[in-house]
């Protein structure tokens, strides 16, 4: 048996045995559960899956559930809890990201934001200020996004039972009749967009908590995306489907659509738009811009021969500036994401594990 | 980034690549790259499928997270487990796996083991927290023992009585020494590290040349400048010649860094020996601090189990670090050992030749060029 035949069955046997259900026997809960990776897709499937069901599609409770109440509008429900720290950052505060985080979940699967639910946890000792200021982002961000807060509940918990404050907001949203946005309906030849560069919201609340010593200028990108949705559907009727690249970033985005459509997507590194900031910042850490999570971008697979029309209404869509095509849906190996180098190789892009840690040297 | 830019730019790289092919060899050579960081610029730019057929990469033991052995990682678990301790690390030593455990699991159930980006971090918790011990857990060749030097320096003129370091700081030229000293190691020539040579600059490799006959390019980390070292290599060999060339000219004296190299002598003594994963006990391979600074090493202060303990039985990171099988050719690579589950070292850190094999290379070399052909 030639070398390469041996590595083929090594790679078969390890394809395998990743396309096993992850198995789940932690104690205790880890950062590492919560960072979007291999790690939380363990947790969410045998704690809550298990034990809650499916949504209504069979997906493993998804970020937007899409019900079918009668008629051919359909309604889209999700919620979100939102910590961060610092709660403050350059481009926006965890006030407006509960609202955007939100109502992106909504437009992702086509929906247009109808009304918001804010549920908030409050430390003792909370400075009632920075509340206020809080729920002013929440107001503008609300406006902005043109949905409204209709209802809501606070409560206080004593000292350490929560760090400062948290956030949760749950969102219903209507979408039009003939709109059905679906991995399914991926198809070899798609080619996928990206809304704008990558990185720039992780890394703004990663400089913001100044543990690096590192300064850059690095805004978030956190922002409604239901408006560039809708100017992409009319660009790109036969858009197959859509998600913003949040935590995990592009590439943990990717990985979920090749696996849930069952193809392989081929990202081409020159076309990846980052900022030269960001791209510097997460050079130093050692980090990859494209594990590093967006608040207002979202990833479109769109028909090839409606590819350049999507771009375009895009890049003339004040959210869409640095839009690019940046990678075509391959009809194998299924479940693969690679990436084309600009020097002419190819290589895997993989599901983060656990939390990106700098590395050492 | 311009700097960054001409080192990835895709027409140098062309020009490098072609420049390879002419000086491809007839029978197959085998070129270790000893640094983790070269190991992870490889795959993460998928540079073994641009060289010619007869042109192979060996990866070698330069990841210092790969070579601390269990016992040490049990000794950490056993420092952070202390009541009143903080320990202190870089992030990628959380996950890496001990007999009983990592210190993510540690950290879950209870100890105080905190994420710092420099040894000064862990000093800076040490004054702000002056109830609790502070302990840097320390790792790495000369290029980061320099700052944990610094650090210890800095500690006793500022009289921070509660910082203390964990000092597994290692020296890079032993490894290589055992890994040439065994008769059938098969390698070609050597792919120098960048950023430890930045510090100790290219003397100390002059035994590879001289008592071993082998040459050894000292490279940067972006593409193109192991590509190029790739080339002087495959030059050396086809011009008979073995000598210490610096590829990394931009930042490598071949003189080192006298003062970072003199803060190194004020700190450190070299242990008679220390234990590493996978190449066990190695003479003059180790750092402690010198007796004089045994008020900041937290192997005085608390005392740790300091037991040797062996690798788990099916776990085959000590072959993979000697360049002897490829990380897929394990027999756990990639089921019982991922990233997730790590049962090696390898396995852990971004730098380790299974960890980057895992995250980037996981492709069949025929279906990588499949994927990079007729791209729209």
């Amino acid at each position: 048996m030639s070398a390469g035949d041996e590595q083929a069955r090594a790679l078969a046997r390890i394809e395998a045995f990743r396309d096993r259900v992850p198995r789940f026997d932690d104690a205790v809960v880890t950062l590492a559960h919560g960072a979007g990776g291999k790690a939380t897709a363990a947790l969410v499937e045998d704690v809550f899956v298990s034990r809650l069901g499916r949504g209504p599609e069979g997906d493993p409770l998804a970020d937007a559930a899409v019900l079918d109440p009668s008629g051919d509008e359909r309604l889209a429900f999700t919620t979100d809890a939102f910590v961060v720290t610092p709660r403050r950052f350059p481009g926006g505060s965890v006030g407006h990201l509960a609202v955007h985080g939100t109502v992106n979940d909504l437009a992702m699967v086509g929906a247009r934001p109808e009304a918001l639910s804010l549920a908030v946890v409050l430390e003792e000792g909370f400075a009632v200020a920075e509340l206020r200021d809080l729920v002013d982002d929440i107001a503008a961000a609300a406006d902005v996004a043109g949905v409204r807060v209709v209802t809501g509940d606070t409560k206080v918990v004593g000292r350490g039972a929560v760090d400062g404050v948290c956030l949760v907001t749950a969102g219903i949203g209507r979408i039009p009749a003939g709109r059905d946005l679906a991995a399914r309906h991926v198809r070899p030849g798609d080619r996928l967009l990206v809304s704008g560069t990558l990185g720039d919201h992780g890394m703004a609340v990663m400089l913001a908590r100044g543990e690096l010593a590192l300064e850059a200028d690095i805004s978030s990108d956190t922002a409604p995306l239901a408006p560039l949705v809708e100017e992409l559907l009319r660009a790109a009727p036969g858009l197959r489907w859509l998600r913003d690249a949040t935590r995990g970033g592009v590439a943990t985005v990717v990985n979920e659509l090749a696996d849930a459509a069952g193809v392989a997507v081929v990202l081409d590194e020159v076309a990846l738009p980052v900022r030269p900031a960001v791209a510097g910042a997460c050079d130093l850490l050692g980090i990859d811009p494209l594990y590093v999570a967006n608040e207002g971008k979202l990833l479109a697979v769109v028909p090839a021969d409606e590819a350049e029309a999507a771009l375009h209404t895009a890049r003339t869509h004040p959210l869409g500036a640095d839009a690019a095509l940046i990678g075509e849906v391959r009809e194998s190996p299924a479940g693969v994401v690679a990436l084309a180098t600009s020097f002419g190789s190819t290589r895997i892009v993989d599901v983060l594990v656990g939390d990106p840690l700098p590395r050492i040297c | 980034m311009t700097f960054l830019d001409d080192h990835r730019d895709p027409t140098a790289a062309r020009a490098v690549l072609d420049a390879i092919a002419g000086l491809a060899p007839d029978t197959p050579v085998r070129l270790m790259e000893v640094c983790g960081g070269h190991t992870h610029t490889i795959y993460r730019h998928g540079l073994e499928q641009l060289l010619p057929a007869t042109v192979g990469l060996v990866h070698g033991p330069g990841c210092p997270v790969c070579v601390l052995p269990l016992g040490r990682v049990d000794d950490a678990i056993a420092l952070a487990e202390r009541e009143g301790v903080v320990l202190a690390c870089f992030g990628d030593l959380l996950r890496v796996p001990g007999s009983r455990g990592s210190l993510l699991d540690a950290r879950a159930r209870g100890a105080d083991v905190r994420v710092v980006y420099s040894p000064l971090d862990a000093l800076d918790l040490a004054v702000a927290r002056p109830e609790r011990q502070v302990v840097f857990f320390a790792v790495g060749f000369e290029t980061t023992a320099p700052s944990t030097a610094r650090t210890v320096l800095r500690a006793r003129d500022e009289g921070v009585a509660n910082f203390s370091v964990f000092c597994n700081h290692v020296t890079i030229a032993p490894p290589l020494r055992a890994l040439l000293d065994t008769p059938d190691h098969q390698l070609d020539g050597f792919i120098g590290p960048g950023h430890v040579s930045t510090v100790v600059g290219t003397t100390v490799y002059d035994f590879v040349a001289l008592e071993h006959g082998l040459p050894l390019v000292v490279a940067g980390f972006e593409p193109l400048d192991v590509l190029t070292a790739v080339a002087m290599l495959l030059a050396q060999l086809r011009e008979g010649r073995c000598e210490v060339e610096n590829e990394y000219e931009r930042v490598v004296r071949r003189e080192g860094n006298p003062v970072a190299l003199a803060l190194l002598d004020e700190v450190f003594r070299t242990r008679p020996a220390f234990e590493w994963r996978g190449l066990g006990t190695l003479p003059d391979s180790g750092l402690a601090l010198r007796p004089e600074l045994a008020a900041f090493d937290a192997e005085e202060r608390f005392g740790v189990p300091g037991a040797t303990v062996a690798d788990p039985r099916v776990c085959q990171c000590g072959q993979v670090l000697r360049g002897v099988i490829e990380p897929w050719e394990c027999k756990v690579f990639g089921t019982a050992c991922t990233p997730e589950t790590p049962i090696g070292t390898c396995m852990v850190s971004s730098e380790g030749a299974c960890a980057a094999y895992h995250e980037y290379g996981r492709l069949h070399r025929d279906v990588a060029v499949e994927l990079g052909r007729d791209r729209a």
